[in-house]
């Protein structure tokens, strides 16, 4: 039952990242790309983490997704013209390809091994997947997340700017 | 049974989906979400080492990656905005001030 959920996940992803490429509608695209984070939402459930699904959720299809969708229509893109463009087709598809390949190399014949944490399925179900989180970013993380914090403030400030008719 | 490498592998799909995207299309907003995709892409992988090697450290780092992406939509979406003031079109081809 798993394996079958997970396989027609997989395929509707799939598929909808390649319309996201596809699509001469730059508004077809951010749906497609809506469906791929859904279809990511379900397997982090799967994955037993069930904070980053309602994360992924809410700040990518949520906050992400409303911000690509408002500049889609602010800037009233019709759909491309239809050039011909053969040639960067075919690079394009070869660098793909090449990525494809040595990922797929990459995940065939490495060894997945590493320092084993102990977070297993009882600790999440006692303690609770979001103070797991939590208690790693308020410790272990401390500095990462206030520098964020920084990074956060530097890119609303930034967007103001550039985004002004003048400064 | 479903091992991390279907997850892995999945993810490696996705994300030369997304280098294909970013590659070939020459409309500004398609190559940021074709982006977008790509850096979920990894994300997916985190999650999954996370899950097989039972750490919460991947998790942590998806977190910090939404937050980058988030900064990187807001400050991308102005530059097109910019960008689309100055030329009518957000085509990338025609972004070549730079170019001799």
């Amino acid at each position: 039952m798993e394996v079958l959920l997970f396989y027609f996940i997989a395929t509707v992803m799939v598929i909808a990242g390649f319309m996201v490429v596809k699509a001469r509608n730059p508004i077809n695209s951010a749906l497609s790309l809506v469906t791929t984070f859904i279809g990511l939402a379900v397997l982090y459930v799967m994955l037993e983490a069930p904070f980053v699904a309602a994360i992924q959720i809410l700040v990518y299809a949520g906050a992400i997704m409303i911000l690509i969708i408002f500049t889609i229509m602010l800037l009233n893109l019709g759909s491309e013209l239809k050039k011909r463009y053969t040639h960067g087709l075919a690079w394009g598809g070869l660098g793909a390809l090449l990525v494809l390949l040595v990922t797929t190399y990459f995940v065939d014949h490495g060894v997945v091994e590493g320092a084993k944490g102990d977070m297993t399925l009882a600790t999440i179900q006692e303690i609770g997947h979001t103070e797991l989180i939590g208690t790693a970013i308020f410790t272990k993380f401390l500095l990462p997340f206030e520098i964020t914090s920084i990074l956060l403030l530097v890119a609303i400030i930034g967007a103001v700017v550039i985004a002004k008719r003048e400064v | 049974m479903i091992t991390v490498h279907h997850f892995l592998t999945l993810s490696a799909i996705l994300f030369s989906i997304g280098t294909f995207g970013v590659l070939t299309r020459r409309n500004a907003i398609v190559i940021f979400m074709c982006i977008e995709l790509m850096l979920n892409a990894v994300n997916l992988t985190f999650i999954a080492l996370s899950h097989h090697l039972g750490n919460i450290d991947g998790q942590v780092f998806v977190f910090f990656i939404m937050a980058v992406a988030a900064a990187e939509a807001a400050v991308g979406l102005a530059l097109m905005i910019a960008f689309f003031r100055n030329r009518e079109s957000i085509d990338v081809d025609e972004l070549n001030l730079f170019k001799w």
